[in-house]
């Protein structure tokens, strides 16, 4: 008997009836209307006189605007037309992400000198041209509105200060040097992390000058203990691909930990499946609050966050079979581990996202037992991601307060919003002469500074970046630079006495280094440069410094109430990412809430603190906190530091752990898409001499009020069809391969037969409708939930391919989200307590372009019918905004444009009126002049009433065949790959034409046909996506219920849905 | 679209065809082989007559060593080393400020054919004869069968009112007295008749407008230059993609930038030799002062040209848009010309025939999609010809072969698909 469950929302876990009832509409909203009541359309508030004296307006005011005469269109070719450039054909330039540490090699879409793409690298041979979603967002800071356009200087003191434009950057350099001249004492240069070589030589050649790297979340934890433990203070790479058993204790690996494009490549190889020889790596997580990464794990164990150090001894002694294991909770799941680990020597790896230097040293010791170094972990090329030293900033911030720093100059860093102790950096920075600010937009410290620089955007710029040793990854602008900006390294230089410009000394520095221009040159075209690979280096390992971590770890207190953790989002970050719209509209991928920060909170202390109790609690209780969007928020207190936030209740979270994301409350002139979104929590952090520590014990109160928070999930309802999802474990795969081809054969035995009863074909008998014939192409996708980890880089490269609006806040709270393309996250637990989880099921769902679409046959225009290539098209000039089709949609993925969100209407006040409200300020951002230049000039901005929804990408299908036919070939496999597709860093979405029997889509559907699926198969739509299962390493057997594959309450269900198609079709 | 062709243009294309291939016929056979290549490969830099980037080519055997016609073609084919040994072409790389661009392809007879051309039209002209045009002659029919309509309708409307006089007459003779006739305006048969007549019509013309909204047919703006396609496309056959070369690669056809203008403007300062040129009122147009525009933009002064380069040009030339699409249409012009094989021709018209171009296509859907109806794609019928691409279509390939199509059209292969054309 299975008890597996797979559900979205509390509400339909624990009171299904009620909460079916609440998502019959399609659209939640009531119809703007007022007055109309139940009176009918005579009686009502805006009667027939009204309704004449508008109709007459209308039609008045319609005569006029089409009377206007048609505008004269000026077409302005260049005046000297750069010999390779065509205008309407974009071009490609290798360039590379670099913000703050974080390297991802791209390729940068110019069309018409403006970038509008990012695309991973695939010459990069560890990211495999993958990206993340902050990567692919970037190209709209490009654009962004609240970017410092000049040089400025400080004026005035206290509340009439304000910020003037220096005209030039010769004044400004005459001034802020004869400020360094006069200022005395010494001159500090304050980064982020810095990989760019470079830039460090620049900096090393500075006279005087002292250079302290500070990182917003910090790893020097990690730093000092492989320093202690012999390795120098560096941090390797980690090959998740080459390990069997991986083991994190809270690293967000798959998220935010070091470079999670990396490792989302290397740990897809274990979890990508060959059904002959059905294995994976097996995945355990420790953590305290569910991360993405602890989603996708097989096995999960939650502690304390103070408990990870315990976690790692006791996991430590038990595979050198010393010790007791302390953990008591999870002993169990300790034990099952250190065994897993004992009996793959060199094939396991266990990472750590502890910033505490004992629990580092410790696990490095776990790491040296295990024999990872040397296989799974690679000291011959370690990682310059993060080299910040906590020490190192907490010295500067004393030397600050004590005097002896005269002129500091900063540059990515920002520690007036997320140092633990802001308020000593600001005090101290005011005992600072001469302040000077290099970063791009007016950020809290930058406010705080005298003089202002700010830096191009990396798309303007030129530089380079060592991500790792042996790996060289280039810069080069893509654009010419905006505004009045000049790369920071321009400053050091003249600053110094070099009066070269840093594009200059780049270029000199590399063509002495490489030998030739032409060498430069090649570096520049590819974007990158690597070592041949060679073997994993083992370093030398030194178990000195581990008695006394053990000792430390043993005597550290214990923490008994409630304690709180802080985590990254893969959106926002350490909060660069806040001031992007595409990044806050994000869902998130736990929590699937946009434009907010929140307390996740376990089932256990909603129950204590709000008396919400979503476990057994009364039927509508869960419903209720379910479907409305205002949110209990509780206080938090640590020390002296309070916060209010609202919650949101998350399963499979350790009972006493609140999580809070870090980078949201920023502060008011970074923009509105920043301000005013969610609270700074940074101040819970705390240091401890050594490192800074991301959880601390916490004080937790009911704060008596609610507040609203924007979730998306909620949305769409599939009425209780269960057929969405598949998931299984390893074990009943291996056991029962065949459960998913034996419903499909069901569904052809039952459906399928013709009336002779001689052939079976279910997508030709089970319909009414002839088939739609593809003599040429049939584009068709795969889409392989084993390696989604929901990190959402396929969202925005949606949003930036497809011009996909974006809608604020309020809006998301009205359902009126637009993403074409969102990844739905299932819970799967016991069916009796949720909050025993068992899995976490991401499934990427778009338009599935059924064969025998729903959608198509209801619209009264037809704006939406079949394309000869297997496409379902949608096209929004011919729509009237009925929103049958959305209705009719059993996958809810068309989306309607309830405003006018790009500003594309002919009228311009509709962005703001009474009957629709007034839109988010970011909404009006997303249309300014400067921001639409990121719109892509092949797909239509699409104005208010119309639907719209995924398109296969189409312009670029398009663009391939044309490219295919002007060299006079067949379209070859992978010419045309959609935007989601080249964003994944798992390669979990495969595209091509199923008519190609070589192709990547063919080959991946036919050798998976134990984990393939459609989604609602039985509702005979014949979608063009199709799915591979999601499956767990564990040993648990599901049994199935009937002979004949699925469970027999799906059974049944496949049926009821058959004659509701049916009923539909007639 | 051919048959869209107004049958004046035709006869104008016709005529203005005849009269460019006599003049071409006067002379031997490699003049016009000899013309090809020099409009091909010198005209960018040489002019026969003036000097350009390079010198003026009339009577070039008397210089240097030209008369022989080897070491013509070594020249050309490698100036570089021909330069080397040569004091002469080194005195023209001094004057002239760069060397010549090579060709290594250009053989013997392309030499031989080119000088023939160049000493062909050295020589003065005897004055050509003036081009003349047919008016077009648009909706003449119409206009005839409206005529028509009209007098035969006056004459029953006469008919009826003396059938209806002699009536009274005969009425009257006979001494029935009846009452005393409506007045036809009064008469509710004629209101009746006039009333629908004015519905249908009325209506019919309200739709036609209402359709019409947005379409720019015959649009025919005035141009900050008057650039005569005519001179340029017709008389001196400069093919269009020199041009509009993004047409052959982009979505856009494009309008070229000032320093390809410059490429020929440089050397062709004045207007000479063409017809007179008329705008649409019939003034007559000074030439050389519309090059003079271009060469203001420039920044260009032709008593001083080798000191002029692009970098120069001071500001770009604003034309004005003719063909505009709505933005929910994608239009690419690389698919139509490169994939599709059609003639800038079909859908712009006889372009070569304009001096001021108009829009000759209604470019609404409807024109677009009864092109898509009609015309046939480069299939490939066999492996000879047409394009690979289509190699994948099985089914069109069997339905060929068995007899089933005769040809595939673009309908065939989704073109009439709206999201061919809207996404």
């Amino acid at each position: 008997m299975s008890q597996k469950k797979y559900w979205q929302s509390f509400g339909e876990v624990n009171d299904n009836e009620n909460f079916q009832k609440k998502q019959q509409d399609e659209f939640k909203e009531e119809l703007p209307f007022e007055g109309f009541d139940d009176k009918g359309l005579i009686d009502a508030k805006a009667p027939r006189r009204d309704f004449l004296k508008y109709l007459g307006f209308s039609t008045a005011a319609a005569t006029l605007a089409a009377s206007c005469k048609i505008p004269v269109k000026k077409a302005i070719p260049y005046a000297n037309k750069p010999e390779n450039l065509v205008p309407g054909v974009a071009k490609y330039y290798a360039t590379t992400y670099v913000q703050d540490g974080d390297v991802v090699p791209v390729v940068a879409k110019v069309r018409d000198g403006r970038p509008i793409k990012i695309e991973g690298n695939d010459l990069c041979s560890y990211t495999n041209g993958g990206t993340t979603a902050r990567t692919q967002a970037s190209v709209l800071d490009l654009y962004d509105t609240h970017r410092l356009r000049f040089p400025q200087h400080r004026v005035g003191k206290g509340a009439d200060a304000k910020f003037e434009e220096v005209p030039t950057f010769e004044q400004f350099d005459k001034m802020v040097g004869e400020a360094i001249k006069n200022a005395g004492g010494t001159t500090v240069l304050l980064t982020s992390t810095i990989v760019s070589p470079s830039t460090k030589e620049i900096i090393a050649n500075y006279p005087g000058i002292r250079h302290v790297q500070y990182d917003a979340v910090s790893y020097s934890g990690m730093l000092l203990a492989n320093e202690a433990s012999g390795f120098g203070r560096k941090i390797p790479s980690y090959d998740f691909g080459a390990a069997k058993v991986i083991v994190s204790l809270g690293a967000d690996f798959l998220g935010t930990w070091l470079n999670s494009v990396e490792n989302a490549k290397g740990y897809t190889v274990g979890r990508k499946m060959d059904e002959k020889n059905p294995s994976m790596s097996k995945h355990y997580q420790f953590e305290g609050y569910l991360s993405l990464t602890g989603a996708s794990a097989d096995e999960r164990f939650t502690h304390r966050p103070s408990e990870t150090g315990s976690v790692a001894l006791d996991l430590l002694n038990a595979i050198n079979g010393t010790g007791e294991i302390t953990t008591k909770s999870i002993a169990a799941g300790i034990k099952k581990v250190a065994e897993d680990l004992k009996a793959n020597p060199g094939a396991g790896l266990v990472v750590c996202g502890s910033n505490d230097k004992n629990v580092q040293v410790i696990v490095n010791a776990i790491n040296n037992a295990i024999g990872a170094y040397g296989k799974t972990i690679d000291w011959n090329k370690p990682v310059n991601y993060r080299q910040g030293i906590d020490a190192d900033f907490a010295q500067l911030v004393a030397d600050m307060e004590a005097g002896s720093v005269g002129t500091i100059l900063i540059s990515g860093a920002n520690p007036a919003y997320n140092y633990h102790d802001a308020a000593k950096f600001v005090a101290a920075l005011s005992k600072v002469k001469v302040t000077v600010s290099f970063n791009e937009r007016m950020d809290e410290t930058t406010e705080l500074c005298e003089y202002v620089a700010p830096s191009h955007h990396y798309l303007e710029s030129w530089g380079d970046a060592e991500p790792k040793t042996g790996v060289l990854s280039f810069m080069q602008p893509t654009i010419y630079p905006l505004f009045k900006t000049r790369p920071f390294q321009t400053s050091l230089l003249k600053w110094s006495g070099n009066n070269t410009d840093y594009e200059v000394y780049f270029k000199n520095y590399w063509t002495g280094k490489l030998g030739s221009e032409g060498a430069f040159n090649k570096i520049l075209q590819d974007g990158i440069k690597e070592e041949a690979p060679a073997a994993a280096g083992a370093g030398t390992y030194n178990g000195g410094a581990v008695t006394t971590a053990i000792s430390a770890i043993e005597s550290a207190k214990k923490v008994t109430g409630a304690e709180v953790v802080l985590y990254q989002k893969t959106s926002i970050g350490t909060g660069t990412g806040a001031t992007n719209p595409w990044l806050q509209e994000l869902p998130d991928a736990i929590s699937k809430a946009t434009w907010d920060n929140y307390a996740l909170i376990s089932m256990s202390m909603a129950k204590e603190v709000l008396g919400l109790n979503l476990i057994d609690g009364s039927e509508k209780e869960s419903n209720n906190y379910e479907y409305y969007p205002q949110k209990p928020v509780i206080k938090l207190t640590v020390g002296k530091k309070e916060v209010e936030l609202p919650v949101l209740v998350i399963p499979g979270m350790q009972a006493n752990t609140i999580a809070v994301a870090v980078g949201y409350g920023r502060g008011e002139k970074l923009g509105k898409t920043a301000a005013g979104v969610g609270k700074n929590v940074y101040p819970f952090s705390s240091f401890d001499g050594t490192t800074i520590s991301y959880h601390a014990a916490v004080t937790v109160a009911d704060a008596g009020r609610k507040e609203k928070i924007a979730q998306t999930q909620i949305h769409n309802s599939y009425e209780d069809r269960v057929e969405v999802v598949r998931e299984t474990t390893l074990a009943t795969l291996t056991k029962y391969p065949n459960t998913i081809p034996d419903y499909r054969h069901h569904l052809e035995e039952t459906y399928g037969k013709s009336q002779d009863g001689k052939t079976t074909s279910y997508a030709k008998e089970g319909t009414l409708y002839p088939q739609h014939e593809q003599p040429g192409i049939k584009w068709g996708m795969n889409i392989d939930m084993n390696a989604c980890y929901g990190c959402g880089a396929c969202v925005v490269a949606c949003h930036a391919e497809n011009n996909v609006p974006v809608v604020g806040k309020s809006e998301v709270l009205r359902y009126h989200d637009m993403h074409w393309l969102r990844i739905d996250r299932y819970f799967v637990s016991d069916d009796k307590n949720p909050d025993e989880l068992k899995g976490v099921v991401f499934q990427p769902m778009m338009c599935q372009h059924c064969d025998n679409a729903p959608c198509e046959n209801v619209c009264p225009v037809a704006a939406t019918n079949h394309s000869a290539e297997g496409v379902n098209q949608m096209t929004y000039n011919r729509c009237i905004g009925t929103r049958y089709c959305a209705n009719n949609c059993p996958f809810k993925v068309r989306r309607f444009n309830w405003a006018d969100y790009t500003g594309a209407d002919s009228f311009g006040d509709n962005q703001d009126q009474q009957l629709v409200g007034k839109l988010d300020p970011v909404v009006f951002q997303m249309n300014d002049d400067l921001t639409r230049m990121v719109l892509n000039p092949d797909v239509t901005v699409r104005s208010r009433g119309v639907i719209e929804k995924c398109s296969f990408c189409f312009q670029r299908l398009q663009a391939a065949k044309l490219e295919a036919k002007k060299q006079d070939r067949p379209l070859k496999d992978g010419d045309a790959k959609t935007a989601c597709q080249t964003a994944c860093s798992a390669n979990a979405i495969v595209f091509g034409n199923v008519h190609d029997k070589d192709s990547a889509i063919t080959k991946v559907r036919a050798e998976n046909t134990q984990r393939g699926f459609y989604v609602l198969e039985q509702l005979h739509v014949l979608p063009n996506v199709s799915y591979l299962a999601k499956v767990r390493n564990t040993a648990e057997i599901i049994e199935p219920e009937g002979h004949h594959g699925p469970a027999k309450t799906e059974h049944a269900a496949g049926q009821k849905e058959e004659k509701k198609a049916e009923e539909a079709h007639h | 679209m051919i048959s869209c062709k107004p049958i004046g243009q035709r006869l104008t294309a016709l005529f203005l065809s005849l009269f460019i291939i006599s003049i071409v016929n006067t002379s031997a056979q490699d003049i016009a082989a000899g013309k090809a290549l020099f409009m091909s490969k010198c005209a960018a830099c040489h002019n026969v007559l003036k000097k350009g980037t390079g010198p003026a080519l009339a009577g070039l055997e008397e210089r240097g060593k030209w008369a022989d016609h080897n070491e013509l073609l070594k020249w050309i084919n490698n100036p570089a080393a021909y330069m080397a040994n040569d004091p002469y072409t080194q005195g023209l790389k001094n004057e002239y400020g760069s060397m010549m661009t090579g060709f290594p392809d250009v053989t013997l007879k392309d030499v031989d054919d080119m000088v023939a051309y160049i000493n062909d039209a050295a020589k003065p002209k005897v004055a050509e004869g003036p081009v003349v045009t047919e008016e077009p002659k648009d909706n003449q029919n119409a206009l005839i069968f409206g005529i028509i309509s009209l007098i035969l309708g006056i004459i029953a409307l006469i008919l009826m009112q003396v059938n209806s006089n002699l009536k009274k007459m005969s009425d009257d003779s006979e001494g029935i007295v009846r009452p005393d006739p409506v007045p036809f305006y009064r008469n509710k048969v004629y209101i009746a008749m006039a009333s629908i007549i004015f519905f249908v019509f009325g209506g019919y013309m309200v739709a036609k407008g209402a359709i019409g909204l947005g379409r720019q047919k015959e649009y025919q703006p005035e141009q900050p230059i008057y650039y005569s396609h005519k001179v340029h496309a017709g008389i001196n056959q400069i093919s269009c993609l020199y041009c509009h070369g993004s047409a052959w690669d982009s979505k856009h056809a494009a309008i070229p930038s000032v320093n390809t203008c410059m490429n020929c403007h440089k050397a062709i300062v004045t207007y000479e030799k063409g017809p007179k040129l008329y705008d649409e009122a019939g003034n007559e147009i000074n030439g050389t002062a519309e090059i003079a525009k271009l060469h203001a933009a420039a920044g260009f002064d032709p008593n001083n040209a080798n000191k002029w380069d692009p970098s120069m040009i001071k500001k770009p030339i604003e034309w004005v848009k003719i063909h505009n699409l709505p933005d929910h249409v994608y239009f690419n012009h690389s698919q139509h010309i490169r994939a599709g094989n059609v003639q800038c021709q079909s859908c712009h018209g006889e372009i070569t025939a304009m001096d001021e171009v108009k829009q000759v296509s209604e470019l609404s859907m409807g024109w677009c999609i009864n092109c898509h109806r009609e015309t046939k794609v480069n299939f490939n019928y066999d492996s000879t010809k047409g394009n690979k691409y289509y190699s994948i279509y099985e089914k069109f390939h069997n339905d060929f072969k068995s007899g089933k199509m005769d040809s595939i059209t673009v309908k065939d292969i989704g073109g009439l698909e709206c999201q061919k054309c809207h996404y």
